[in-house]
């Protein structure tokens, strides 16, 4: 086990340096130099703010200088400045903003694999009945509608409606006020909404995967063996095919983390959540360089964390990877 | 001859599939209406007419009038246009990119598949989402520009398919054989291969149509879509938004027309991969 | 934002007007200094139900704070608190007539070229430090320091010489007679003991947890969630009755909406839409108190006067010509505005209202344009002249919606006289850095905010047109320079009217803009604040003599 993790994270090497590349070029991609902004926007402050940005990113180096430079901060986590008003280094603002964004999101994955997947067995198990219809066109169109509009369907109804629940934000005004429970539950009310609608995009496409996985699986020799041993058909199904059918799932929920993230700029926005997508959103409005970059590379790092960990959980669960090709 | 026999097995197949037919209509209902728009709209859906803002649905007006009076109806259809426009060109170019970099990875395998793969790896690590407003916002919100983005950071999955495919295809006889006859490679990836990797490329082009469209909408939102006064399904939907409790109709019928055609592609694209490979049905 | 969307129209507004020599001149929703003896009496008509210190107040805003030194911020979100944390030496009641705050009083000297301000003695900054003149001087030369980044330094800029001769007396000194020098001190006072060994004010502690003398003291600032204040029991204007301002950011304008339906949220803005189709319910109404009036700005279509295109007045009177304002009025604003004629707001002093008006006649404007050379002669539907057709790209900032709804109307409006348009909207900061300030646009629909203050030395004067100025448009012309220059040299304001008179006669006959409408500001307020009086100031000045009766108070914690 311990050699298969060295040579994953070994492996992880170069996709983390291919990353670096993808966000450098970005910067460049722009029209005008990252430094305009800044020093246009405050005339007064001009020549100075310019002149410190330009050795900050060292601009009159040639490129591949500048990559390396910029590659030597980025290994000390330092992203550089905002170029907002408030000036803060980027890295702050992320710590500020990351920590609700990645608890809706594990929130939502959790959702999507305690739905998803015995919503697939069901439909693979009881396949073509009127059930195994129902889901797919239920978590289909759950997936079709566009999420802000669902959103605000879902706050008129829940929020305004039937008052059951808060429609925005992350908590109460008195949170700070409120018993450690009391606090759970403020917060739970909070992100009842976001986290489940959250887990539609995923919901389809794991559950749909999951049901083929499960078909696959039950056609198996070792499946239809133990059914000849005359196992009863409920061991067979849950004991026997269900893991293995769950296998592959995993690594498709490391593969579903970028999608989550992506998502989250359009629920931090209607449902008012100070999180990264927003912040995220704001910084390319504002042609914030600094703070783009700076998620730009944090998202992937999220996205390549999220895969090793699916494949870790693989290999945990899957003998022939842990002793076999290591 | 053996090819016919498949494909005949492929609409038995299909056409017992109920869901996935279904999906077929949908597509080619909104097909036809963008390709008929001018014929089929009642009204220029750029005219308006401050005098009648917000009319509910009416005999004049059967999806009613927006913001500016403007024939919601008629918005709709030409919006269908856009829409789809987006998404069929996004995922065109997708397609075309994934399906290179799959052939030529697969083909070629060693170093070639190894760089190739770990591209793909690399750019799979970012949230798609975050690239496509990066770019957009950075150039500028134009449909083309819109389009072109959503297709250059959606092509993986199609090149990891095409992959898996190409390898398996590599090894069989007749590919062998022209290889032996001594077909160039080029030749042989798009005469011999390609044509047997289509059937994974079309289920993936049916579901990234899908996805197109709801990326469009979801940029709409943010106010970065399809630019003024251009319709299209996203940006009558975002307006219908602020209005969302009294104006129901500006909101309504962009929602469910997403929605449904959303539904469409991917019952269709269901659809076709089940009738492909019937022993996952 | 998105989000966003109304945000960056009052950004942009406070971010230009309060360049305009106006110093802060538009801080025209303030605190009021009538004293709170009077709110009783007040509250004695109101039921018995008598003021009471309590409750909160949870105001919603689609954009995020910046910082909380507004003198280098130019977001409204950021100066709207700023304004309840700091004060000015003097600010606009609610009369638009400028009262004195942190000055008990002011001599002017030696013909307006020297004010002697005399401070109150009882003020103190949030932390207990005694407030003097000092503090007072460093915000002067603050302002004036090239190393602060902010906008408004030119009214400071003008002053010839600043001193402190004791701690509460301040004279400032100035090379020419400026108008509008007295209205500049609105300028919020910062505490120099905060500042003072700074370097880089935006990165201070005093950028993030404020000290100020206003009526409010900061208590916290969750970034992208909301931003809370507690009321100065010590304020030297009396102590404010709510105890407490919640500011929410929703950066949707839907959800906010759905948030005050729930009551999530007591005051906001509304937008035309929600006033006039989604508060008209008697349920809203039970809960809520609406209030509209014209705000202190206007919306425009400015034309780049280096254009070829633009150079003829004829084409500009033309297209003048070929809007239906009244529609677009209704169409953008639901009737909630007025159409523009002039700079200035239609029901101000200084407003001309005898100038010439370009009433919706498209046959006119097609004989304008064919007497300047504008003829379709290949039959396209196009104008042309020359071989050049007449098709240009009218620019205007994302994120605001009534802009995008104007600039769609003007498409079609102009194409109906044969003149092609399209539409491009750009992101804010990209708009001002590669557009605006580099001229590189055709035309723009934006706003101006105005204040009380009528110099607009730096839109108009031919002088203002370097990269980064605010006459972008590059119109020039000398008397209206002359005119500028008089008007801001001036303080008889019989005189002063004149100049300006004149100036909007001129403006009205060129169509340097083509001018749009001054829209309403349509506050929505709940129901259980009280003494909320609307006048022309706005309903905010009074801010610190809304009350909520005991019976009602919501949030009784705080």
């Amino acid at each position: 086990m311990g050699k298969y993790l060295a040579k994953r994270l070994l492996l992880m090497i170069p996709l983390l340096l291919g990353i670096t590349i993808i966000t450098f070029s970005v910067i460049h991609l722009a029209p005008g130099s990252p430094t305009d902004l800044v020093t246009d926007l405050n005339p007064q402050a001009g020549a100075e703010a310019r002149e410190r940005l330009i050795a900050y990113y060292g601009l009159d180096k040639p490129l591949h200088v500048q990559y390396v430079n910029w590659l030597k901060r980025l290994a000390t986590l330092d992203f550089g400045q905002s170029f907002q008003p408030d000036g803060k280094p980027v890295i702050e603002k992320i710590k500020e903003r990351i920590p609700i964004t990645i608890e809706i999101n594990v929130l939502s994955m959790i959702v999507i694999i305690s739905i998803a997947i015995p919503l697939g067995v069901i439909s693979a198990v009881k396949k073509d009945s009127f059930l195994d219809k129902g889901t797919t066109v239920f978590v289909f169109v759950g997936f079709a509608t566009p999420t802000f509009w669902l959103a605000l369907l879902c706050m008129i109804l829940f929020g305004v409606k039937l008052g059951w629940l808060p429609i925005s934000g992350i908590n109460s005004l008195d949170y700070d006020r409120l018993s450690l429970f009391g606090k759970i539950v403020d917060r739970g009310r909070h992100l009842i909404m976001p986290v489940i609608l959250g887990a539609f995009g995923g919901l389809a496409g794991l559950s749909r995967y999951m049901r083929s996985n499960m078909l696959e699986v039950v056609r198996q020799e070792y499946i239809q063996t133990a059914r000849a041993k005359g196992i009863s058909e409920k061991r067979v199904i849950f004991k026997h095919a269900m893991r293995n059918a769950l296998l592959p799932v995993i690594t498709i929920l490391g593969l579903s983390v970028p999608t989550l993230i992506g998502g989250s700029v359009i629920f931090e926005t209607i449902f008012a959540i100070p999180g990264m997508g927003r912040l995220f959103y704001q910084g390319v409005m504002s042609r914030d360089y600094p703070v783009v970059l700076g998620i730009l590379f944090i998202g992937a790092v999220l996205t390549l964390i999220g895969n090793l960990l699916a494949d870790v959980g693989y290999a945990l669960a899957d003998p022939r990877i842990r002793e076999g090709e290591g | 001859m053996r090819r016919s026999l498949l494909l005949s097995d492929f609409f038995r197949r299909f056409t017992r599939n109920r869901l996935a037919l279904s999906g077929l209509v949908i597509i080619l209902f909104f097909f036809f209406l963008s390709l008929f728009a001018g014929y089929i709209s009642p009204h220029d859906p750029n005219e308006f007419d401050v005098r009648s803002i917000f009319s509910p649905p009416s005999r004049g007006h059967l999806m009613g009038t927006d913001e500016l009076g403007r024939d919601v109806l008629s918005r709709m259809i030409y919006g269908a246009r856009i829409s789809l426009k987006v998404g069929f060109v996004a995922v065109g170019i997708a397609v075309l990119i994934g399906t290179c970099i799959g052939l030529s990875a697969g083909y070629f395998g060693g170093i070639i598949d190894t760089l190739l793969m770990r591209f793909v790896d690399i750019m799979l690590c970012f949230p798609a989402f975050f690239l496509i407003l990066a770019v957009i916002a950075f150039l500028e919100p134009s449909i083309w520009n819109i389009m072109i983005v959503i297709g250059l950071t959606g092509w993986m999955g199609v090149a990891r398919l095409v992959r898996a495919e190409t390898l398996s295809l590599k090894s069989r006889d007749y590919v062998q054989a022209a290889k032996a006859l001594g077909e160039s490679d080029l030749k042989i990836m798009f005469r011999h291969i390609l044509p047997n990797t289509l059937a994974p490329i079309l289920v993936a082009a049916t579901l990234g149509v899908a996805g197109a469209i709801l990326t469009e909408s979801a940029l709409s939102f943010l106010g970065i879509g399809v630019q003024p006064p251009t319709p299209s399904w996203g940006n009558i939907l975002t307006a219908g938004k602020d209005n969302i409790e009294f104006a129901w109709w500006l909101s309504l019928f962009p929602g469910l027309a997403i929605l449904v055609t959303v539904l469409g592609y991917n019952l269709l694209g269901e659809g076709i991969r089940d009738s492909i490979d019937p022993r996952l049905k | 934002m998105k989000g966003n969307r109304g945000r960056r129209l009052s950004l942009f507004i406070l971010f230009l007007a309060v360049v305009l020599a106006t110093g802060c001149g538009d801080r025209s929703e303030k605190k009021s200094a009538v004293p709170p003896k009077d709110v009783v009496d007040i509250a004695v008509g109101d039921g018995g139900k008598a003021p009471y210190y309590g409750d909160a107040i949870v105001i919603g805003s689609i954009g995020d704070i910046s910082g909380l030194i507004p003198n280098i911020t130019s977001d409204s979100a950021s100066r709207d608190i700023g304004d309840f944390i700091y004060d000015g030496l003097v600010r606009y009641d609610k009369n638009l007539e400028i009262e004195g705050v942190l000055a008990e009083s002011w001599e002017i000297k030696e013909g307006g070229l020297k004010i002697v301000f005399h401070l109150r003695k009882d003020v103190k900054w949030h932390d207990g430090e005694p407030f003097t003149s000092k503090d007072v001087l460093f915000t002067y030369k603050f302002m004036i320091d090239p190393r602060t980044p902010t906008a408004y330094a030119e009214s400071f800029l003008q002053v010839k010489n600043a001193y402190a001769p004791d701690p509460y007396t301040f004279i400032v000194e100035y090379e020419k007679p400026y108008a509008p020098a007295l209205g500049s001190w609105g300028l919020y006072i910062l505490p120099e003991h905060r500042l003072r060994d700074t370097e880089d004010p935006i990165k201070s502690e005093q950028n993030r947890n404020p000290v100020g003398t206003g009526a409010y003291k900061f208590v916290e600032w969750k970034p992208a969630e909301r931003v809370v204040l507690e009321s100065n029991h010590d304020y030297f204007l009396g102590r404010p009755y709510i105890n407490r301002i919640i500011y929410r950011i929703i950066p949707d304008q839907a959800t906010m909406f759905l948030e005050l339906k729930a009551g999530g949220v007591d005051f906001m803005g509304l937008t035309p839409p929600q006033f006039r189709r989604q508060t008209e319910i008697a349920e809203f109404n039970k809960n809520f108190n609406k209030f509209r009036y014209i705000s202190f700005s206007y919306t425009y279509l400015g034309y780049n006067l280096k254009n070829p295109l633009f150079k003829d007045k004829r084409v500009r009177q033309a297209l003048s010509h070929a809007l239906n304002r009244m529609d677009i009025v209704q169409g953008v604003l639901l009737g909630l505005g007025v159409e523009a004629t002039t700079p200035y707001k239609p029901d101000t002093w200084v407003h001309n209202p005898g100038v010439r008006k370009f009433e919706y006649d498209p046959e006119k404007a097609k004989k304008l344009l064919a007497d300047a050379g504008w003829k379709d002669s290949d039959g396209n539907g196009i104008l042309d002249k020359d071989g050049r057709e007449f098709s240009f790209t009218i620019m205007t900032n994302h994120g605001n919606e009534a802009r995008s709804k104007t600039a769609t109307l003007i498409k079609s409006y102009f194409e109906k006289i044969g003149v092609s348009v399209k539409i491009r909207i750009v992101e804010w900061a990209a708009f001002i850095n590669e557009f605006i300030d580099k001229k590189n646009f055709e035309a723009v629909i934006l706003g101006w905010g105005t204040g009380p203050e009528p110099d607009q030395y730096n839109i108009w004067h031919s002088s203002k047109t370097g990269e980064k100025e605010l006459n972008f448009i590059s119109y020039a012309n000398p008397e209206v320079d002359e005119l500028l220059e008089k008007g801001r040299r001036t303080f008889d304001k019989e005189k002063r009217r004149g100049y300006y008179w004149r100036l909007q006669e001129i403006l009205a006959e060129e169509q340097p803009y083509n001018f749009l409408y001054v829209g309403e500001s349509l506050p929505a307020v709940h129901r259980r604040f009280r003494n909320i009086e609307p006048a022309p100031a706005g309903i905010t000045y009074n801010f610190i003599e809304w009350y909520v009766p005991e019976s009602e108070i919501r949030y009784t914690k705080f």
